[in-house]
């Protein structure tokens, strides 16, 4: 092959790169988050599977009806417990730890939402 | 043909270099705004507009001015712009290119930019502005790349391009006329709230897009030997002259009517930019040796335009466009966007100065925009020479 | 319904609005909101203070100058609560100053009403000066992405999350009304204090980047509260606040009842603050 020499080093450098964050992120996938659950409350406002999936979804669907439509602040659960649909004053109630409860999942996935630069989380309020 | 760009001489790729290490500091600068949050600049809660959106404002000029060669050369069939054409059309890319980084590099969240296509709001000029200055560069990439390849494959350029060439002259007409809009829509901004706002944005972009085309083009004259021909030149100095006397006239009839009506709010403005206003017991008046040198130079400039042309000589020639130029550049790009936030609707009197991280990052968008647009004119060079001869 | 659905419905069901009537979205684009709450605003020159709605709310406030010039301190005392309440940074210095509501002098309020000769004390009053919350507000129509935007309520409010910091509808306002986020504003001076003193924990605060001005409380009036400024100056009776739209409001009687003026009437705004002083 012309320019062999050349070639075959860069293409292992190139793939390298290419391939950098996953072996950056590489790590032990048997490690699985484990969020705290709030003790003393067994019901969320939808059921497991839906939240661990649309959670972010919830929450945008709530504030672009209170905010935009006027919808309610208050809702009630599917075994009528009242709750406020909000990140701060409804979700945070319970689920009282950040790092614990979402911070387990955002880490294993590796995102960074940017809740918090404006939400205060229970321990920072105190 | 992109292969083109790849071979030139020291010249050549010292100044691409020199472009790149402005790039880079810019690029670091940019790092720094982007971490600290736009409070880096010199803008204020008073002035929240600074050299990005003027410099925007004034490079939408310059991208529409290549409208001034497109017309006469595909509707009117003027031949003489046989050369100059493409580099009109180039021209506009490279500056559209610098509008939208000016635009980013204004924004407080720039993550959230495409928010605007998101959630489309038709009330908004900005979202206008977004689709007419999106729409112009794909133009002026599919018009002036066909044709410069059609020429490069040695071929007439498809017929399918046609209609996108002539969709792109009321194209040009709209992209400074929409954003004439995002300034002389607002109530309460007495400087900008003129319906001579948008005509006079055309006339100096008409003078001063082809000013800048025409220093390049003498440039490129003594570095390229690539002469666009006499002929060009003559009618691009009506065009330039005709224009900027127009940009002129109209900035006339505004201070008529500011100083004549006696309204203060109309005066406000131009008395911080031409005199200096008072506030207090102290005179504000940053930008009045710009704004005064501003009308020098464009009076030196025409006249010295014109008669270059009597002497056909190109030396004279550059002066003069250089001159227009940065007179234009100092009315639109300084004057125009940071006189209309003084007075502040309270009337408090707040002056604003860039700061050096600010200066970096418009320095280094403009030299991306001189990187893009050498690249595209080596290649022009390069087509145009294998083809003519 | 899904939100993505009815999102896609609204937009198909508008685009055939517009489709079918030009002239009425012709008239959207002109008036910068797609859902008007109210009729055409009477034109100033009649002295009308502004568009009545025919449905629905439109908050509003009559601010008493004189008895803020009764109570030293009050106007300070609104300040200093609305902004404790909601967040509000103090930087300290004028160019990156975030406000919702401060006290100013009638001069910077009403610039308009410069006069050769007036009323020694009108130039100390301070004149609590806040968002208007526009029945026609340029801030909204300028805005492109909806990220500001007018409540069914009246009250023009702002989505930080969808906020891009173009700072368009700041050069929209013709009040002053709006600040912008220069820096973070959960950050610490120099000396390591925080910028915001203490955090109120039921209220988020905002990012860097963000455009913010006061809200006229949504959030307290939807948990039946009024205003905080309000509640601070009602012993008083300096702030009246209630609904423009229902005759039989305190508000609408309070403006029956005494001559008010409001802020550049003649940029056809319609303000829904009026001010007695």
């Amino acid at each position: 092959m012309y320019g062999k020499g050349r070639i075959i080093p860069a293409l292992i450098i190139f793939i390298g790169l290419m391939t950098a964050p996953m072996w950056y992120g590489s790590g032990d996938a048997s490690k699985l988050p484990n969020p705290e659950k709030p003790k003393g409350y067994t019901e969320c406002v939808e059921d497991t599977q839906y939240m661990r999936t649309s959670h972010m979804k919830v929450l945008n669907d709530w504030r672009d009806d209170i905010l935009r439509e006027g919808g309610a602040r208050v809702a009630t659960t599917a075994n009528g417990t009242e709750y406020v649909r909000s990140l701060q004053n409804g979700c945070m109630k319970c689920h009282n730890n950040r790092e614990k409860f979402c911070g387990e999942c955002h880490k294993y996935a590796s995102v960074n939402p940017y809740c918090w630069d404006c939400h205060l989380q229970p321990k920072e309020a105190m | 043909m992109i292969e083109k760009a790849l071979k030139g001489n020291k010249g050549y790729w010292a100044w691409l270099m020199f472009l790149l290490a402005i790039m880079g500091v810019g690029g670091m600068c940019y790092a720094q705004q982007f971490n600290y949050g736009l409070g880096i600049t010199g803008m204020s809660r008073d002035v929240t507009w600074g050299l990005y959106i003027s410099q925007f404002t004034f490079l939408v000029g310059v991208a529409a001015g290549g409208l001034m060669l497109v017309l006469p050369y595909y509707v009117h069939n003027y031949k003489a712009f046989g050369r100059i054409t493409i580099l009109g059309e180039f021209m506009a890319i490279a500056a559209v290119a610098m509008c939208l980084m000016f635009i980013i590099a204004d924004l407080g969240q720039p993550m959230r930019a495409m928010n605007v296509m998101l959630h489309p709001t038709p009330n908004s000029m900005l979202f206008w502005d977004m689709i007419v200055l999106n729409g112009y560069l794909f133009l002026n990439i599919i018009c002036g790349w066909q044709v410069l390849h059609a020429e490069y494959k040695g071929i007439k350029y498809p017929k399918w391009v046609k209609p996108f060439i002539y969709l792109s002259i009321p194209w040009a007409i709209s992209i400074h006329t929409v954003t004439a809009f995002l300034y002389c829509g607002l109530p309460g901004r007495h400087f900008w709230l003129t319906a001579v706002l948008a005509p006079r944005f055309l006339a100096s972009a008409f003078a001063a897009g082809p000013a800048l085309l025409m220093v390049i083009a003498l440039i490129m004259k003594k570095v390229a030997n690539f002469d666009v021909g006499q002929e060009a030149k003559d009618k691009l100095v009506t065009i330039i002259g005709y224009a900027a006397l127009v940009n002129f006239f109209l900035l006339g009839c505004e201070v008529f009517v500011g100083y004549y009506s006696n309204i203060p709010g109309h005066m406000h403005t131009l008395d911080y930019l031409f005199f200096g206003l008072g506030h207090g017991d102290h005179v504000f008046n940053n930008l009045v040796p710009f704004m005064r040198a501003s009308v020098v130079m464009g009076v030196i400039g025409i006249i010295t335009l014109f008669l270059s042309r009597v002497k056909k000589c190109d030396g004279m020639l550059a002066i003069a466009c250089i001159l227009i130029f940065i007179s234009l550049w100092i009315d639109k790009g300084l004057g125009l966007v940071l006189g209309g936030f003084v007075p502040t609707p309270l009337e408090y009197v707040v002056e604003y100065v860039p700061s050096a991280v600010e200066l970096g990052i418009t320095a280094a968008v403009w030299a991306t925009g001189f990187f893009i647009l050498t690249i595209l004119y080596k290649l022009v060079v390069s087509v145009k020479r294998v083809s003519e001869s | 319904m899904d939100s993505k659905r009815r999102n896609f419905l609204k937009i198909a069901g508008l685009s055939a609005i517009a489709g079918i009537g030009a002239p009425s979205a012709f008239n959207m684009l002109l008036k910068g909101e797609a859902l008007a709450s109210g009729g055409h605003g009477a034109p100033a020159a009649q002295g009308e203070h502004g568009a009545a709605a025919v449905t629905g709310k439109r908050y509003g406030m009559v601010i008493d100058v004189k008895k803020f010039a009764d109570n030293p301190g009050l106007a300070e005392q609104c300040v200093k609560t609305c902004h404790s309440i909601h967040n509000v940074p103090d930087f300290g210095n004028r160019k990156d100053e975030i406000k919702w509501v401060w006290a100013e002098k009638f001069q910077h309020t009403f610039p308009e009403h410069s006069q050769y000769k007036k009323n020694d004390g009108l130039n100390e009053l301070p004149i609590l000066t806040l968002c208007n919350h526009c029945d026609k507000p340029p801030c909204v129509r300028a805005c492109p992405t909806k990220a500001t935007f007018k409540n069914k309520d009246g009250i023009v409010a702002m989505d930080y999350h969808r906020c891009i910091g173009c700072r368009f509808c700041m050069a929209a306002c013709p009040y002053g009304a709006r600040s912008f986020n220069w820096r973070d504003p959960r950050g610490k001076d120099e000396n390591g204090n925080p910028f915001i003193k203490e955090l109120n924990p039921t209220f988020p605060t905002r990012m860097r980047g963000v455009v913010e001005k006061c809200n006229f409380c949504v959030e307290r009036l939807a948990i039946g509260q009024i205003p905080a400024c309000v509640e601070v100056a009602s012993s008083a009776g300096a702030l009246v606040f209630g609904d423009l739209n229902d005759p039989n409001s305190e508000v609408s009687e309070k403006l029956r009842s005494s001559f008010t003026i409001q802020r550049k009437p003649a940029l056809g705004t319609h303000p829904s603050l009026f001010y007695i002083i």
